[in-house]
């Protein structure tokens, strides 16, 4: 059984797509737990594709090629899991900010969050600020992430975390955003509760934002 | 106006232009709003940003047409129109210059990712630099310039379908580098020396970096360049990391800053140097001063 999730994990590391999609039928083939194939075999390998990315010993292909091989393996899981079963540590609204249609930052947001165990609701580019709590009322979302790539677009953060406030949302939704021009300064100053400058460090700071170890 | 070549050969020294969006967005463009739609609707103010570079000292003054690949215009839904985009955006600078500058085409990543990590095809991305440079080059523009590349496959794309269009006009290609603990990178992953060697097995005339991370760093990149190949270099620096003032984007290198900088380049080899993001006509003219400086 380790022997499959350790092949599932060397898989995914190395981007193979197909042969994730062959070895999870595999391991669920043999019986192994779903959940576990989730968390030891995909989860965990992603897991390092993200500090090798952090490390610079890896780029942008090697970790798109593994998130396309996380996502075969977790196509064969979902109809298995059960949705308490589903491991998330909590679920992230995505989006790129009114005006913007740069979104490699962000889709590398996404790929290392659900790689961390998180669902993520990515709502695209250009996004409107209502889209972002439209998407909070109907989903459990404690986070909002929102990442901007041209200055002019970075205002309609702020309109954001202020409907945060408007709806009493403050504490139960923590807004991160990110993206090229944005810094910690202009975070502070809008009042978001987090930057993350970059996928690696967002990831991190969902994860205290939610209260993930 | 004598010839890109020909003037490399000679072992001349060439100044570029400096900012074309930093420019647009000056005098009205509007974020969100496509850049390369001026090229239609106002090409007026092309004749004017390239007039003043050409004042400033530019030899060398590129095209709106960064982002003027069908595949771009498309996020605008102006792919049809990549034709008359290029082409008034070629003949806006060509009517300023008058042929006291060369007229550069140029033209930025697509801004898709190709197979197999992302999900564009290459032939269907090489028909759409094929289609841009076919507009630029029957504009006649005298070379072309692929800019901003990070990924050397997509790079090599745009270099042959400009050389597929004519095998006479001159290609630059310039590449975009981060500074990391392991040395300078693309985003995609693709090193100093890969790049060298990638560019000018694609065919490109003049090779180089642009954009990036200031101009100390620009340094360092055209000294790796320069230690691995003889071919002629171009660099085309961003007035340092943009930062945030009140919302808008402020640039800190300064005209004397980077003029300083420019004879670093110099030293280390380079034959053309210009600017990019957050560079004015005054960066320009100051680094026109320091190349007729270093010529006579």
């Amino acid at each position: 059984m380790m022997d499959i999730l350790a092949r599932i994990s060397k898989s995914l590391i190395a981007g193979e797509e197909e042969k994730v999609g062959e070895l999870t039928d595999a391991a669920i083939t043999q019986g192994v737990p779903p959940k576990q194939i989730l968390d030891e075999g995909l989860i965990a390998a992603m897991a390092v594709v993200g500090d090798r990315f952090k490390a610079h010993e890896i780029f942008l292909p090697d970790v798109l090629l593994a998130a396309k091989a996380m996502y075969a393996g977790m196509d064969r899981l979902r109809p298995l899991l059960v949705t308490q079963d589903l491991p998330t540590r909590g679920t992230v609204v995505l989006g790129s900010v009114q005006g913007d249609l740069h979104d490699i930052g962000k889709n590398l947001v996404g790929i290392m969050l659900k790689g961390a165990g998180f669902e993520v609701i990515d709502l695209g580019n250009d996004v409107a600020p209502e889209k972002f709590l439209e998407a909070v009322e109907q989903h459990r979302v404690q986070v909002i992430g929102m990442s901007a790539l041209l200055t002019t677009t970075m205002p309609v953060m702020k309109t954001v975390v202020e409907m945060v406030k408007e709806k009493g949302l403050t504490g139960r939704v923590k807004v991160i955003v990110g993206g090229a021009p944005v810094d910690a300064d202009f975070a502070r100053r809008i009042d978001a509760d987090a930057y993350g400058f970059d996928a690696a460090n967002a990831v991190e700071k969902v994860k205290s934002l939610t209260g993930v170890s | 106006m004598e010839p890109l070549l020909q003037r490399l050969g000679r072992g001349d020294v060439l100044v570029a232009d400096g900012a074309m969006g930093t420019m647009l967005f000056e005098r009205g463009l509007r974020p969100g709003q496509c850049p390369e739609a001026v090229n239609l609707e106002r090409p007026e103010l092309l004749e004017e940003i390239a007039g003043l570079y050409l004042d400033a000292g530019a030899e060398i003054i590129q095209t709106n047409t960064f982002g003027a690949s069908p595949a771009k215009l498309a996020m605008y839904g102006l792919e049809d129109r990549t034709s008359p985009i290029n082409t008034h955006a070629a003949q806006a600078v060509r009517r300023a210059v008058g042929g006291r500058a060369l007229v550069s085409g140029s033209c930025g990543p697509s801004g898709r990712l190709l197979r197999p990590y992302g999900d564009a095809d290459p032939d269907d991305i090489f028909a759409g630099f094929r289609r841009q440079m076919q507009a630029l080059i029957d504009a006649r523009v005298d070379l072309i310039c692929v800019e901003t590349m990070t990924d050397l496959t997509e790079a090599t794309l745009a270099i042959k379908a400009a050389k597929e269009v004519s095998s006479d006009v001159p290609v630059m290609a310039t590449m975009t580098f981060d500074p990391t603990p392991r040395g300078f990178f693309t985003i995609m992953g693709v090193s100093v020396e890969q790049a060298a060697a990638g560019l000018i097995d694609a065919g490109a005339d003049v090779i180089g970096s642009n954009c990036g991370n200031g101009i100390e760093n620009m340094v360092r990149i055209a000294r790796q360049y320069r230690a691995c190949t003889d071919h002629p270099l171009l660099i085309q620096s961003n007035a340092g990391m943009p930062k945030t003032q009140d919302d808008r984007l402020v640039y800190d290198d300064t005209p004397e800053f980077m003029a300083r900088k420019a004879k670093d380049l110099l030293a280390a080899g380079v034959s053309i140097i210009g600017g990019c993001c957050g560079t004015t006509p005054d960066h320009i003219r100051a680094i026109s001063a320091v190349v007729d400086a270093a010529r006579s």
